[in-house]
């Protein structure tokens, strides 16, 4: 059926050919169907168009979400593309046991897990999702069915492992779960200065596998890099209660004059002066781990015109000189939003071909989406980020040119190779398209 | 809790079961075996004690008494049937295809209503056994639209009503459930989204909620018993400016 789809950012609907199979054969049925350019798309949650399409077909999987097997011995889960980590986490908390990664939402597929590669607060100490993959089911046009894992068809595991899709239909994945005695966490949240605070605290709490920073992106000169660092753990204790539904939605698009540096500015301050919100505390892994859950459709709190994130990873050596260039960009040009996260990557390496985190520190922030002056200030980060010998992270990326790309990603060929023929993303056709 | 779900397969009986799914013993009745097998893997990681697989053509109704039988020796006492499964065709195309259209009414009436006497005939007296049977707004209202489906929602309807009477005050129980557009594979060929169109976990809830509080008809959202009352209800020279 005709439709049209926007990814996270909702910077433009675009039409599709949708199909939503509902079962496996369906899935393969629908891999290896005739027609033109095909893509899988999850919940939905990338942001720019790493997950669309343009006039050709998307498979959406979010029917595709059973549980195949769950051995609660060993913590080891097999399950179909489509089922979220929301669910997963249902089902496994209550058993004792917890997803290795988790990135900022719990609404997304294990299959977009897989694609993206993605990563959560605790790289440092365990790498990416695809470092906890044992294995992942995967159809092909030609009606091939493979299993890839780490010790069979290697070369398009790791082609898959952040491959963005384009390596086949992910039917099914193979997941190693980390075992908890409760769903809670201990977490410290200390004030930081500068972004020298940051760097300091960040050497200090190596050995906190979660660890996180809000940064007040509208602090200029001295106060550059001011914001909060939080660091936790998994608690002993507390119970292994689930997380619930989200009690609040966004149920309309925001008037776009609602964001401006002024209200933006009036948040940032009542966010860091938050009651009790230094300290040590023991908290629910839900406001720990997805505090932007607590939110349904959050996305539309930008307006109709959609918004922009920037994602970078910037090596170790210079990440400080990088990251204040990066937050000084940002504070001139006044378009930058609520949260923009820092944190350090670690050097667990992912057994990905195109995963992004690399060792040194990552940054994140929205910029709702003004046009013109928007991009060009998303060209220009991306220039600096580029010259510190960084890269942009393709799930976030709707405006990174082709060149940018590939250096930031120079195996990308790797990738190329093993793309399955009748797989196609508008991301992909965007960053490869002159590279032909 | 052996529970009995005829069209295992449907999206809405998938989002029941799984909510049911802690402790309990399920039977999951369709045609497709491989995916029958997935739902039951699915139901077991979700805590179900069991879940068998029962490979059947529902609609084949000279088998039902066969199939009953068989599902006895199989698996003891059912404490709960979910009669789930249906088709919703295409009117125009039943209109013209005498075939089609029989179909549409042995799959959503006649065989519905056969599996049921079937499972009442010669159970144990005062065992109890509830009823969950999924009918449809459409059964409430002729309407050009698709008559034929909701014919034969509206026979199922009457005939759980009619076996609620009979079995007033007696340990069977019959919940006849309302649902209004569901995102589901059966609604695929129509254009989605807006406020009426729910999820099967939403009409799910629904149906566990009024399995607990023993209800025994229940709209699902909410909201079609106002709609349905106004439709119902409208003079026919409104009702026949309608195109609905």
């Amino acid at each position: 059926m005709q439709q049209q789809v926007s990814s996270w950012g909702r910077l433009r609907r675009v039409p599709h050919d949708v199909a939503r199979p509902a079962f496996l054969d369906e899935l393969r049925a629908a891999a290896s169907a005739e027609g033109g350019a095909r893509l899988c798309f999850g919940m939905g949650r990338s942001y720019g168009d790493v997950c669309l399409n343009e006039g050709g077909r998307l498979i959406v999987t979010d029917r595709l979400d059973r549980i195949m097997a769950f051995d609660r011995e060993r913590g080891v889960l097999r399950a179909e593309a489509g089922l979220t980590l929301d669910r997963l986490l249902r089902v496994t908390v209550p058993q004792g046991w917890f997803a290795p990664v988790v990135p900022g939402t719990k609404f997304v597929t294990l299959g977009g897990a897989v694609a993206n590669d993605v990563h959560g607060k605790n790289h440092e100490h365990v790498g990416t999702f695809g470092a906890h993959v044992n294995a992942i089911g995967l159809a092909r046009s030609s009606g091939e069915v493979l299993t890839l894992s780490p010790q069979e068809n290697t070369e398009l595991f790791a082609a898959t492992i952040g491959g963005l899709g384009l390596t086949g239909v992910i039917l099914w994945v193979e997941l190693r779960l980390t075992a908890i005695r409760s769903a809670m966490f201990d977490t410290e949240t200390l004030a930081i200065d500068d972004l020298a605070g940051f760097f300091r605290l960040a050497e200090e709490s190596r050995d906190w596998p979660y660890t996180v920073a809000w940064i007040d992106c509208l602090a200029k000169g001295g106060a550059t890099g001011r914001g909060l660092f939080t660091r936790g753990r998994p608690a002993e204790g507390g119970g292994l209660d689930v997380h619930r539904a989200p009690r609040l939605a966004a149920p309309l698009d925001a008037p776009g004059f609602l964001l401006n540096a002024h209200t933006i500015g009036l948040f940032n301050a009542a966010y860091r002066r938050r009651p009790f919100v230094l300290g040590a505390k023991r908290v629910h892994y839900d406001p720990f781990l997805f505090p932007l859950d607590a939110v349904a459709d959050w996305n539309r709190l930008y307006g109709r015109r959609g918004f922009f994130q920037h994602q970078s990873a910037v090596p170790t050596a210079g990440a400080f000189e990088t990251v204040r260039e990066l937050l000084e960009l940002t504070a001139e040009s006044g378009e930058g939003s609520f949260l923009l996260v820092l944190k350090l990557f670690g050097d667990e390496p992912s057994p990905g071909v195109l995963s992004f985190p690399l060792p040194g520190a990552t940054l994140a922030l929205d910029f709702p989406n003004k046009g013109e002056s928007t991009r060009r200030l998303l060209d220009g980060m991306a220039d600096v980020v580029l010259a510190a010998g960084g890269r942009l992270y393709p799930a976030k990326d709707a405006t990174m040119s082709g060149a940018a790309f590939r250096a930031g990603y120079p195996d990308w060929r790797k990738v190329e190779a093993q793309r399955d023929p009748k797989i196609m993303s508008d991301f992909w056709r965007r960053v490869t398209a002159e590279a032909a | 809790m052996r529970i009995l779900i005829l069209g295992a397969t449907s999206a809405i009986a998938q989002a029941y079961a799984r909510r049911r799914a802690p402790g309990s013993d399920f039977v999951l009745a369709a045609r497709r075996e491989d995916r029958l097998a997935a739902i039951a893997a699915d139901l077991k990681a979700s805590g179900a004690s069991s879940a068998e697989v029962f490979v059947t053509d529902l609609a084949a109704m000279e088998r039902i008494e066969e199939g009953v039988a068989d599902l006895r020796a199989r698996f003891g006492a059912i404490d709960e049937v979910i009669v789930a499964y249906g088709m919703l065709g295409e009117q125009a195309a039943a209109e013209q295809d005498l075939a089609q259209a029989r179909a549409l009414i042995d799959s959503n009436f006649t065989s519905a209503a056969l599996w049921v006497l079937a499972l009442l005939k010669g159970r144990a007296e005062n065992t109890p056994l509830t009823i969950v049977g999924i009918g449809s707004v459409a059964g409430d209202k002729g309407r050009a639209g698709n008559f034929v489906y909701g014919s034969a929602k509206a026979a199922f309807d009457r005939f759980l009503e009619g076996l609620q009477h009979k079995y007033d005050g007696s340990a069977v129980r019959i919940v006849r459930v309302k649902p209004g557009f569901v995102d589901t594979p059966m609604t695929a060929g129509i254009e989605k989204g807006g406020p009426l169109w729910a999820t099967p976990d939403r009409v799910a809830a629904d149906i566990e909620r009024a399995v607990a509080k023993r209800r025994r008809v229940v709209y699902t959202p909410w909201f079609w018993w106002v709609i349905m009352m106004i439709i119902r209800h409208l003079p026919w020279f409104v009702f026949r400016r309608l195109k609905i």
